[in-house]
């Protein structure tokens, strides 16, 4: 059996399983909804028995259609403590520095505000850039490679050295030459300047130009605009559909448009900062659950409901509840068939983020909803993005007719902004046709397929190495703990050497003490290419000592 | 003064000795009272109201929401866009009819330019669309590079950061720089994008009205007095003025000179907002700072898109490296967001090249700008706002009918009069409701190097006509 909370009992308490070390906070789920027993399909880790029995439930909620299986294994002890003295020593070290700095004894790089402005208010408080200076600025070359190619599953880097420990970088003029990618969000592996995809893109660059130069709503409304809106609309399952030149601002410019004063928005602690900013932009009022934690959720609706707004006490004009479909830093997948449930018993509404999930999640690739076999129709903002499983850019939003026709004379974005430039609006009509299988071939569905059967290699082998991997079996975000602040830099450069490009990731992205690395899996990826990557991801594991697991898997067989 | 105090004490056991035991009990009763108060919880006003669990259902069952979106009525102005067929170029395709564009923000016509549409085309085989990333993390691309470097050196400034959609680029530098408690002063006709980001920033803003330079150092002056009273606080405030270079809400220049004069008197740093003026203004297309000659380091920050002159998608900030590079990591458009596709990078590297061949341009702009402000002069019922040299004006009514739907019905049956004869016009678009400053409807005339004399011709005695058939 599994870890599912699919087999935990449903009577609300929280199963402490000790034996696994999963932090029961975060797998929080919902009390007395649905009792209707479901058998399960038998899963394959041996020791699951024990923790099937640590949690001693047998009935199952019957809201998921698959097993439901994620994990974040507790921080040992004694690495957390260690990393707090490793921020302890960067800090004292920073100070010392700083203040080496200050007496002219080291040289200090830090740009310098103009003379004549000297008497001015510091644009930046001393202390903001702390961290910056003294923590960031030992490991930057982590971030921010520059690269050359195109960003599949190869990748060509600009090779760079920094000769002021990495204040300055200068281009050596050299390329670092076939990489294996795995930080591009290049899930479907439509990243690519051949092809279908790319044809029909190039085509249109020649026909229409690269811009607009006005908005959807002056001059700006393609027809290219509308065939892809209705394509979209078709692909999500939904009424209608809408496009937006950015991912980041479909969040950020439309939350204002559906929410406001009187209102409240239920949002999940990890939701990415558009969603936090649009809700902040919205006026209305904010508050935060745990991560995927159903009870949490359930508790503010209520307490919503029965208390009305704060000091008024008049009740809520709406309720939004904002969730992401796969949480890019945690891995995890929202129990959407739970926070359906609740939203339709609370009658909140409800906006689903599929930035990581759309073509990523699904038999049909068609995100989170398609992963679980729910209706669309049960979701009342459908929002992603473009720029990851289409390689494109920009977001959309889907939903109901009445909600579109509302968006498309409010949404800001419609009245202020530039319209998609139209060889990105034809990549994604070109790969959304191609994951629905009209372009006459199964290579899309072949693709969401194999992205499926990578993840699940990729994270199983990671496992059985005995790394901490963070969130749900099925999601092609894999984050890997590093925990230590020098860990970060030292895996990112190490798998560099070893031609691995990887993102790794520290405060302020992750909580301070848990910095990882992350690996996007792509359908792209062969199998030769994973096993190269995985192979020196142990042999940098070994060196580095972060396969931190206390709970060892036996390998199965392949 | 110490044996004074022992005297008090050894007095006070002493009455502890001589008082009766009912006195102590009690006391003793109330020290124990206070003690329960100190650690008894505090009663929260919620939990206090008791509901039982029944009530918390009913309540629940109750509670009946708003809908999520209120209904809209099937012929709302702003719900069917007009659709292009085909390209937006100079000749336009709009529901059908074949036009003159005088709507699109394609100043210099590199819509259509081959030469961008071929370096676009080369990158999109070299890179392809997508950038799968933000740029952090492998979403940084040579061209990406190239582009900034190449915007730094056009503007002559240290550093430039590009962002990948035009309205966030203003929108998240501002608070990037200005946080809670900081002031802002802002021209009343500040863009959308501009009152996006003062909003996000969550800092004090004050509204001065617009381009009135008086205005602002009063304001100025009442900080200054503000500032005087609580010293402390002033230290740490950072103020910043925030303009347009050419408004795009009223076509207007904003008098740059005079508030790089204030800025030093009042020490107050000044971001500047130049997506109109950038590739227009000035000998060299530079904006606004080299139209009046203005030393570009004494801005602290310009920004602007490259979506209307360069006609790419996308938008810069640039200044020196002490204040662009923060936003690496704390403008939440450039760290949060994918990056710009490397074509579109291509393409406005393109466009700079051009321009920088050939500032011959900004002058055939300027002429046919002059041309058409003075053209539309004697339209009849309508006024022209903005200055001469300005390439996107505003027709207004001479006199409102006093309600905006209205008058935003005439405008648009003006609009439709021209479409018939084949001039592309557009009304200016705004959200009613959600502008601070609401401009009054109006049509926008957006010149290109692209319209001819006759063209010019066409489309100002259509609109005359227009004017003339609908608003007599």
């Amino acid at each position: 059996m599994t870890e599912s909370s699919a087999n935990k009992p449903g009577n609300g308490q929280v199963c402490h399983r000790v034996k696994n070390g999963v932090k029961p906070g975060r797998n929080g789920f919902i009390k007395n909804h649905h009792h209707y027993h479901h058998q399960q399909p038998m899963y394959c880790y041996p020791e699951d028995k024990v923790q099937h029995t640590a949690c001693n439930g047998s009935s199952g909620l019957g809201l998921y259609s698959r097993p439901f299986i994620e994990s974040f294994e507790e921080t040992p002890m004694l690495v957390a403590v260690l990393t707090y003295m490793g921020y302890g020593i960067l800090t004292i070290f920073g100070y010392l520095r700083d203040f080496l700095r200050d007496w002219k004894i080291e040289r200090c790089h830090i740009a310098r505000e103009r003379e004549e402005q000297r008497d001015f208010v510091p644009l930046y408080q001393d202390f903001e850039n702390f961290y910056t200076r003294n923590l960031y600025m030992r490991i930057r070359d982590s971030w921010n490679r520059p690269i050359c190619s195109v960003p599949g599953a190869k990748v060509d880097l600009v090779e760079r050295v920094s000769p002021d420990y990495n204040w300055t970088f200068d281009y050596t003029g050299k390329v670092v030459e076939g990489v294996i990618n795995m930080g591009s969000y290049n899930y479907l592996g439509f990243a690519e300047n051949t092809g279908y995809c790319a044809d029909a893109s190039a085509e249109v660059t020649m026909k229409y130009g690269v811009g607009v130069a006005s908005t959807r709503q002056e001059m700006g409304n393609l027809d290219r605009h509308e065939e892809m809106e209705e394509l979209v609309a078709k692909f999500l399952g939904v009424e209608s559909a809408m496009a937006f030149g950015m991912g980041f601002a479909t969040n950020s410019m439309n939350i204002p448009a559906l929410a406001g004063k009187g209102c409240l928005i239920l949002s999940d602690e990890l939701n990415h900062a558009s969603l936090v900013l649009g809700a902040r932009l919205s006026g209305s009022t904010i508050r935060v659950f745990k991560h995927n934690n159903m009870q949490s959720l359930e508790k503010m609706l209520r307490d919503a409901i029965v208390h009305g707004q704060p000091r008024t006490h008049r009740p809520w004009k709406k309720i939004l509840i904002l969730v992401e479909g796969i949480y890019s830093m945690e891995g995890s997948i929202v129990r959407l068939p739970e926070v359906i449930a609740l939203k339709k018993r609370y009658r909140a509404y409800l906006y689903l983020d599929e930035a990581h999930s759309i073509g990523a999640l699904g038999p049909g690739g068609r995100g989170v909803v398609d992963y679980f076999g729910l209706d669309p129709r049960d979701v009342d903002v459908m929002m992603g993005t473009f720029t990851k499983s289409f390689g494109a850019a920009g977001g959309y939003i889907g939903g109901r007719k009445e909600l579109m026709e509302y968006l498309r004379s409010h949404s800001h974005s419609a009245v202020y902004a530039a319209s998609m430039s139209p060889p990105v609006v034809e990549q994604i009509i070109a790969s959304m046709k191609c994951i629905m299988g009209e372009d006459g071939t199964t290579l899309g569905r072949d693709r969401v397929q194999q992205l499926a059967e990578n993840t699940l290699y990729f994270r199983r082998r990671l496992t059985e190495m005995g790394f901490i991997i963070y969130g749900n079996n099925d999601s092609p975000v894999v984050p890997m703990m590093l925990y230590m602040p020098a860990k970060i830099g030292a895996f990112g450069r190490e798998m560099l050497k070893r031609n691995i490009g990887v993102v790794v990731v520290g405060f302020p992205a992750t909580p301070i003490i848990e910095s990882r690395a992350r690996f996007c899996i792509s359908a792209a990826h062969t199998k030769d290419m994973l096993d190269t990557a995985l192979s020196v991801i142990s042999e940098v594991g070994d060196l580095l000592q972060v396969k931190y697991s206390r709970h060892k898997r036996l390998p199965s067989l392949d | 003064m110490a044996s004074g105090q022992q005297w008090v004490l050894v007095e006070m056991v002493q009455a502890l000795y001589e008082a009766p035991a009912y006195h102590l009990v009690l006391e003793g009763i109330l020290i124990l009272w206070i003690i329960r108060l100190l650690f008894s919880k505090t009663y929260k006003l919620q939990e206090r109201s008791d509901l039982t669990e029944k009530e918390k259902e009913d309540l629940i069952e109750e509670w009946q929401p708003e809908p999520l979106v209120p209904p809209m009525s099937k012929d709302h102005p702003s719900l069917n866009y007009d659709i292009v067929t085909g390209p937006p170029s100079h000749k336009i395709i709009v529901n059908g009819k074949e036009c003159i564009n005088f709507a699109s923000f394609n100043f210099l016509g590199f819509l259509d330019n081959e030469r961008v549409k071929q370096k676009a085309l080369t990158s999109l085989r070299r890179y392809g669309v997508g950038t799968c990333g933000p740029r952090g993390f492998y979403g940084t691309f040579d061209v990406h590079l190239e582009l900034e470097d190449r915007l730094a050196k056009f503007m002559k400034t240290e550093e430039a950061i590009i962002y990948s959609y035009g309205f966030a680029t203003i929108a998240s530098a501002i608070p990037a720089y200005s946080k809670r408690g900081d002031i802002v002063f802002v021209d009343e006709a500040a863009c959308f994008s501009i009152q996006k980001g003062l909003q996000a920033s969550r800092s004090f803003i004050k509204y001065f009205k617009h381009n009135d330079m008086e205005d602002l150092e009063r304001l100025l002056k009442e900080q200054e007095i503000e500032d005087q009273r609580n010293p402390r606080k002033a230290r740490v405030t950072r103020r910043f003025i925030i303009v347009e270079g050419l408004y795009i809400n009223t076509a207007d220049v904003c008098p740059l000179p005079d508030l790089v004069k204030l800025k030093y008197k009042y020490k107050v740093r000044i971001f500047l907002e130049e997506s109109m003026s950038f590739g227009v203004l000035g000998e060299h297309g530079r904006g606004v700072t080299e139209h009046f000659g203005v030393n570009i380091d004494d801005i602290d920050l310009i920004s602007a898109n490259m979506e209307n002159a360069v006609a790419s998608i996308g938008g810069f900030c640039c200044g020196r490296s002490f204040v662009i590079d923060h936003q690496r990591l704390s403008g939440q458009g450039y760290c949060f967001s994918a990056s710009l596709p490397p074509m579109l990078a291509a393409a406005a590297i393109e466009a700079l090249n051009i321009m920088e061949e050939d500032p011959e341009i900004f002058t055939i702009l300027r002429e046919k700008c002059k041309h058409v402000h003075k053209a539309l002069q004697e339209s009849p019922g309508m006024k022209v706002v903005g200055e001469a040299y300005a390439p996107a004006l505003h027709l207004q009514l001479e006199r409102s009918s006093g309600s905006r739907d209205t008058d935003v019905r005439m405008l648009r049956s003006i609009v439709d009069y021209c479409l018939e004869r084949q001039i592309a016009l557009t009304l200016a678009r705004y959200l009613d409701k959600e502008e601070r400053f609401l401009p009054p409807p109006s049509i926008r005339v957006v010149v290109t190097i692209e319209q001819t004399e006759e063209e010019i011709e066409k489309a100002t005695s259509c609109i005359k006509e227009a004017a003339l058939a609908i608003l007599k």
